[in-house]
């Protein structure tokens, strides 16, 4: 029964949303609030099951899955800083809170280094370094150093340059169709989703 | 003082995560990890403001019965739903994905059906948007056109109904140029978040304190 009911509002909820497609009306005000309000509730449960409990509230408070005091009390650190945050709330001492930004910001940019030469750098140009014995190796290898050469805005696009950077539209602007075509498809896909949701689980006009 | 210690903060746990990656030994082996879990702490409490901010927001909303206030108290009591289904199964089954807990029937018949439909509605959109960007007037748009009409109709079986060879031309254009520009990209963006990170340690880069 609970099931059925479920389905029921998934149905609404899913027939509001496409009611936009129409024109912008109350159902789909109503589903798009309900959608921030749900979305917001999951995001806090979410950092709470997921992030703050078993590495915060789990080892330091409770001392669980940590062999080394300094590993429990160490944690203080992070929740000082945690609380340092929400001194936005308090006008007179929100400047306090940027010292918790400038912890988030100087990870974030340490990891910008470390992990883009090792996520993404490193492992292209690795790919892109082929051996010139087939077409589609000259074309890749072309179509890089041509798509780098129309990003490159340190020197103005005349004479060689120039021609590069022609090359590298006609590359960018191949990657940008098909990625559009490929984008066109999930959202495609997404929508069947939906449609055999309601004709099949819904209405049961197909088994 | 209200500046400096930010800036040396930044500083010091920049050049620390850079450290622990070349060298992945005692003392510095694990900081790394260390400073993600942190990362991951401090950022769970930065949600608390942005969650509060919506919620003030929608309350002073509803309070003062502004435009639209109706659409508020949805959004309110959307939220009081999801938030006590989630407590209600971390209370009795320890966990909020048990898959009979209240907080995946919100999950499964609220949240996937909304997020779901939401992108769907995209498809239309985006096929308005495709006849306003496709329309061949230059050799680029041309381009854009022909590359996107074959890898739309060569990944559905009406493509290979079409000409057998359009799946084949489909996964040449994914694997060749169109991989060749978004390695090029890819490293374009490589690079400059580099030199941004690195402007960032080295307090160039200060609009964050702002």
């Amino acid at each position: 029964m609970t099931s059925v009911i479920g389905t029921w509002i998934a149905a609404g909820l899913t027939l509001a949303i496409f009611s936009f497609l129409y024109r912008d009306n109350p159902a789909y005000k109503f589903a798009e609030h309900l959608y921030v309000g749900v979305s917001a509730a999951f995001a806090v449960l979410y950092t709470w099951a997921f992030d703050i409990w078993p590495m915060l509230v789990e080892p330091m408070i409770l001392g669980r899955g940590v062999a080394d005091p300094v590993d429990r009390w160490i944690l203080i650190v992070p929740a000082c800083f945690g609380l340092l945050m929400l001194a936005r709330w308090i006008p007179r001492v929100a400047w306090l809170s940027r010292w918790a930004i400038s912890l988030t910001v100087g990870i974030a940019a340490g990891l910008g280094i470390t992990g883009q030469i090792q996520g993404i750098l490193l492992p292209q140009i690795r790919g892109t370094l082929l051996p010139m014995n087939s077409i589609d190796n000259i074309i890749l290898v072309v179509g890089v150093i041509t798509t780098l050469v129309y990003f490159y805005f340190s020197v103005e696009h005349k004479g060689l340059v120039k021609a590069g950077a022609r090359i590298g539209v006609v590359f960018i602007m191949a990657s940008f169709g098909a990625s559009f075509g490929y984008t066109v498809m999930a959202r495609i896909s997404l929508l069947i989703g939906r449609l055999n949701f309601l004709v099949t689980d819904w209405l049961h006009l197909f088994r | 003082m209200k500046k400096e210690i930010p800036l040396l903060i930044t500083f010091l746990t920049g050049v620390i995560i850079v450290v622990t990656f070349f060298i992945p030994h005692q003392p510095f082996g694990g900081m790394q990890q260390r400073l993600l879990i942190w990362y991951s702490i401090v950022l769970g409490f930065t949600l608390l403001l942005g969650v509060d901010n919506l919620l003030r927001g929608n309350i002073r909303r509803m309070a003062r019965r502004q435009a639209g206030w109706g659409y508020a108290a949805v959004l309110m009591a959307g939220f009081v739903i999801c938030f006590v289904a989630g407590v209600v199964s971390l209370a009795r089954h320890n966990s909020l994905i048990a898959l009979n807990g209240p907080f995946m029937y919100v999950y499964t018949y609220m949240i996937v059906p909304l997020q779901a439909t939401m992108f769907a509605l995209l498809a239309f959109f985006i096929a308005s948007a495709a006849y306003r960007a496709f329309r061949a007037r230059t050799l680029e748009a041309t381009l854009l056109l022909i590359t996107a009409a074959i890898v739309m109709l060569g990944r559905v079986p009406v493509g290979a109904e079409l000409w057998d060879k359009l799946p084949q031309i489909q996964d040449w254009i994914m694997e060749v140029p169109q991989m060749a520009a978004k390695r090029g990209i890819f490293i374009g963006i490589a690079l400059g978040t580099i030199a941004m990170s690195l402007r960032v340690i080295l307090g160039l880069e200060r609009t964050y304190l702002s």
